[in-house]
């Protein structure tokens, strides 16, 4: 069901979208540059820190960047089935929202409107894009719960957001974005606010839905397991940049980018002797000032002065559909020089 | 709910109740025969009669239950100034209040809830920019100055309207034919428009507010996200959320139009309830003053009981069912 | 006018100017006081409102006539403004603009110290209830209920009629007395909110006192909207004194007030209306100023803007 064979459905290339601060702070650039793409059916997660620019990647895609504060650079090239996104007109743009393209988001609870029945937000975009009549759309919205598993549809289909636990509510969500039967998912941090238990369930219930309608998921999170169990690819971004992308088994065995490695190596492990945490020293910079050359160099445990100077663009490392943004994959023996 | 609304009844009526011993209670530790001694001269032998009449020279908790227990029987006593019982004064006024604070309030509502919406919608903009300076304007002018100075344009300058009374006196004396039906509507602009105005302003720049805030909510990322149409977006999502925040002000409308009313129909010598307690209050004829407050306050208590119940209906969060809302713990 | 006058009138408005311009400089130097002054209005608000005070206060200097002074009763009454009388004559031929500053005095006066009494009264009744709890709380807020049921005006024009010739000070009391329903409110629900608070639970902990618990630490937290509160307070005071005094029961003739100036000109809007018209919209200026300073000051206190 995966696979990078055939065309992409889903091309981003060179993706700025920059805000404007306050008080003349400077301009965040909280996207700069971003390159990747998403292959029918398959999951590909988008991991790194807060801050690192993955939510507003995901915003980016279907436009819902907020305009005043934030802008999507000319230049940026987001296309789906070959059409792009960014040129499309209003209505067209609105005619994939929800309907070719879904989006789910972090906060349940604050993502439903409180007034409306889940039934209603849920056939809403049923009426909107399919134009059923409200009757229809009620069976659908019905079918649709059913679909997520949630217990007795018929009932819950008339209940208030408020009415159901926080794992419902998200339930509710994927069911919103499915009604469509979209071909991309985006999930922008699923289950980040859901207890740990209802954490996987979440997850399961995306994979089997995934291989049930047969669309293709992007994964945005925080979170290392989360990705090693449900994505297919991986990219790792770092100061609104991408810096590695890999097959998540091959990210996970071989991680290029020193960042990455730091990652995994910020994970405890069960089967290793307790020892202190690791931890990447510093911290993230400011989206109004990185880092000149690699953005990662002030951090990283093997920087030379390359790296401070020329900033490494995507190398490929050799494993079939691993690249990272490097200069260790063009002088490898300076991994010996670790500090 | 039901529950819920006996004991907001019970409640409110011990409210009223407390407000007519207040106001019984301020009126009578005032200095002062309270047998009218500004407007006019009452015989000193008359109001003797009519003190005995009406037992004022009785201990203050006699007179008290004697009020309580007449206003059971609808009766609320005789007023000293106007010679007439204080029911028939308080009939033939409140009319014409309701017709002033109804247009008014729905002149408040209307354009208030319209500007803000659009000013919601041109965020920042000339029209909105131009809007929010005019709307604090107009917020913070004094009623009764903003009346004399509609009076002075349009009821002097330009002649577009009457400068008061309810009616032209002398082809309309009453009202029996559609002519003076029209004739009272048009006696109406004015005052209205007055009350209106400020209270839209101030409606206007709550509403933009509210509608602002709600702008930013996630759930309204989530119904762009969906492919809603922009405009369903604002006038289903964002407009029903923010008229939550507008019915908890609804019931701030009773009071103010209320005040409104003494000055309004002093100036525009329109013969409503508020005039009537202003005159009542200033000849102490007491026992109008107490109607007066009676039905001020029963307004306000019955405009927040609206309020409430409006708001129980508008906001699910608040339904309180007859059925246990389960959660269930599963996802 | 004389020259004085307008030298006195020029020193206030440059003096108010460059107050508003150095508050607003200390200010930008501080993140929250920045906030305070990102509308062009808050600054434009203090600046009026300054104004307005320094006329008030110095009265005497910028007006050339006392407020009762008749200047001609037979041939300067009602003059339109001219170059002698910046805002006209009224009908007992008195210089509108001497009564207008004059009555700054009085009006200006009135609503500061009667939104004093207000929020103070406010703020205690507020705070007791809202840290008390229980029937306290209960007893508190039906008073405050039914202290809201009977409309201000009502209350007001019982009190102040049924006591022939208040004065002043007990002016001033009684609106304060009837205003501070809404602020206790307010007050009751912040301290609610704050009483749980980590910082509140860990005075008590450590044994401070009641009194102590509520002023040091729980009112510093619940400044933002009592503040707010006081400055439309201010306003709302300022109107209602105008309203009473306009019905006649306020600031009596022949004292100026600005509601008072109107009453007395009621009578001749036809043939004078710049007798109503300039203290009118003194009293407009006065509010609307207040509300471009209340809108900075919660801008600037709240605390969901504070920089994470």
């Amino acid at each position: 069901m995966t696979g990078t064979e055939g065309p992409a459905l889903l091309r981003v290339r060179d993706l700025k979208t920059y805000f404007v601060t306050e008080q003349g702070k400077g301009t965040a650039r909280a996207v700069d540059d971003v390159s990747f793409d998403l292959y029918p059916g398959e999951t590909l997660g988008i991991v790194g820190e807060s801050g690192c620019g993955k939510t507003v990647t995901s915003l980016s895609i279907l436009r819902l960047v907020p305009e005043p504060p934030g802008h999507i650079l000319p230049g940026s090239v987001i296309e789906f089935e070959g059409r792009n996104l960014l040129a499309l007109a209003a209505p067209e743009l609105r005619a994939v929202r929800g309907n070719q393209i879904a989006m789910i988001f972090q906060e349940p609870m604050t993502s439903l409107n409180p007034v409306f029945t889940v039934g209603d937000q849920i056939a809403e975009a049923a009426i909107v894009h399919q134009h059923l009549s409200r009757k229809a759309a009620r069976a659908r919205a019905i079918e649709m719960l059913q679909l997520v598993g949630i217990p007795d549809p018929k009932e819950r289909v008339d209940h208030y957001p408020h009415q159901l636990s926080g794992g419902m509510r998200q339930r509710v969500m994927i069911a919103m974005a499915l009604v469509c039967h979209p071909k991309v998912l985006i999930a922008d941090e699923p289950t980040t606010a859901l207890d740990v238990t209802i954490q996987a369930q979440i997850l399961e219930l995306l994979d089997r839905l995934q291989n049930e309608l047969g669309m293709a998921v992007l994964l945005i999170t925080h979170d290392l397991g989360v990705v090693a169990g449900h994505a297919d690819r991986v990219v790792v971004m770092y100061a609104g940049r991408v810096v590695e992308t890999a097959p998540t088994s091959g990210l996970f065995e071989q991680p290029t980018h020193p960042y990455t490695e730091g990652l995994l190596a910020a994970v405890p492990r069960i089967d290793a002797p307790r020892s202190r945490l690791h931890a990447i020293p510093g911290q993230v910079p400011a989206a109004t000032a990185w880092p000149t050359g690699c953005r990662f160099h002030p951090r990283c445990p093997y920087a030379w002065d390359k790296c401070v100077t020329q900033e490494p663009p995507q190398l490929e490392t050799g494993a079939p559909g691993h690249t990272a943004r490097c200069w260790l994959v063009t002088e490898p023996e300076r991994r010996q020089a670790k500090r | 709910m039901m529950a819920w609304l006996v004991r907001r009844l019970v409640a409110s009526l011990a409210i009223i109740f407390a407000v007519v011993t207040f106001v019984f209670i301020l009126i009578h530790a005032a200095p002062g025969k309270s047998c009218g001694q500004i407007e006019f001269d009452v015989d000193p032998a008359v109001c003797d009669q009519l003190t005995k009449q009406f037992g004022l020279d009785k201990p203050l908790h006699v007179q008290y239950w004697r009020y309580l227990a007449a206003l059971a029987q609808g009766n609320f006593g005789y007023s000293f100034s106007l010679h007439r019982p204080v029911r028939d004064a308080l009939a033939d006024t409140i009319p014409f209040t309701l017709q002033l604070a109804g247009a008014a309030l729905v002149l408040d509502f209307l354009l208030g809830l319209g500007l803000g919406i659009y000013q919601a919608g041109r965020v920042n903009r000339l029209p909105d920019v131009v809007l929010s300076h005019a709307t604090l304007f107009i917020y913070s002018l004094p009623t009764f100055w903003l009346a004399l100075i509609l009076m002075l344009v349009f009821a002097e300058e330009f002649r577009w309207f009457p400068v008061g009374g309810p009616n032209d006196a002398i082809l309309c004396p009453v009202v029996d034919s559609l002519y003076c039906v029209a004739d009272r509507l048009w006696h109406l602009v004015l005052p209205a428009a007055t009350l209106g105005l400020v209270g839209a302003a101030g409606t206007a720049r709550f509403q933009r507010a509210a509608m602002l805030e709600v702008a930013n909510q996630d759930y309204v990322r989530t119904a762009r996200a969906k492919g809603v149409p922009e405009r369903r977006v604002v006038l289903r999502h964002q407009l029903r959320n923010a008229l939550l925040s507008f019915i908890t002000r609804f019931g701030l409308a009773f009071p103010f139009v209320l005040t409104g009313a003494v000055l309004i129909e002093t100036i525009y010598a329109w013969p409503g309830m508020g005039r009537l307690a202003f005159d009542a209050i200033l000849t102490r004829d007491y026992p109008l003053v107490t109607a007066t407050a009676l039905i001020a306050s029963t307004v306000v208590v019955v405009g927040n009981l609206l309020a409430d119940m409006l708001m129980g209906v508008a906001d699910p969060r608040l339904r309180v069912r007859a059925s246990a809302d389960v959660e269930i713990a599963t996802a | 006018m004389r020259l004085g006058n307008w030298l006195a009138l020029f020193v206030a408005l440059v003096l108010a100017a460059e107050i508003a311009r150095l508050t607003r400089q200390r200010a930008l130097r501080r993140e929250r006081w920045r906030r305070f002054f990102k509308h062009r209005t808050t600054s434009w608000g203090l600046g009026i409102l300054a104004f307005l005070a320094i006329v008030a206060l110095a009265a005497p200097l910028v007006a050339p006539f006392g407020p009762g002074d008749q200047l001609g009763i037979v041939d300067l009454r009602n003059h339109p403004p001219s170059w002698a009388f910046v805002l006209g004559t009224d009908v007992l031929s008195r210089d509108v603009w001497s009564r207008v500053a004059w009555g700054a005095r009085v009006s200006l006066g009135i609503g500061a110290l009667g939104a004093l009494v207000a929020v103070s009264l406010g703020t205690l009744v507020g705070a007791t209830a809202g840290y008390y709890s229980r029937w306290v709380d209960a007893l508190l807020m039906r008073g405050v209920d039914v202290g809201l049921a009977l409309p201000r005006i009502f209350i007001l024009l019982m009190a102040v009629a049924l006591w022939d010739g208040l004065p002043f000070a007990a002016l001033v009391l009684a609106i304060g007395l009837t205003s501070w329903l809404g602020t206790s409110r307010l007050v009751r629900a912040e301290v609610l909110s704050l009483r749980e608070r980590e910082f509140v639970v860990a005075a008590r902990a450590l044994g401070a006192k009641t009194g102590r618990v509520i002023f040091r630490h729980v009112l510093p937290n619940a400044a933002a909207p009592i503040i707010v509160s006081a400055a439309l307070g201010v306003g709302n005071v300022l109107l209602l004194e105008a309203s009473l005094s306009f019905l006649g029961i306020g600031v009596a003739p022949p004292d100026p007030s600005w509601g008072s100036i109107i009453a007395e000109g009621a009578s001749t809007i036809y043939t004078a209306p710049w007798t109503i018209l300039f203290p009118g919209l003194a009293i407009s200026l006065v509010v609307m100023s207040l509300n471009a300073v209340a809108d900075g000051l919660r801008d600037a206190l709240d605390p969901r803007e504070e920089a994470a």
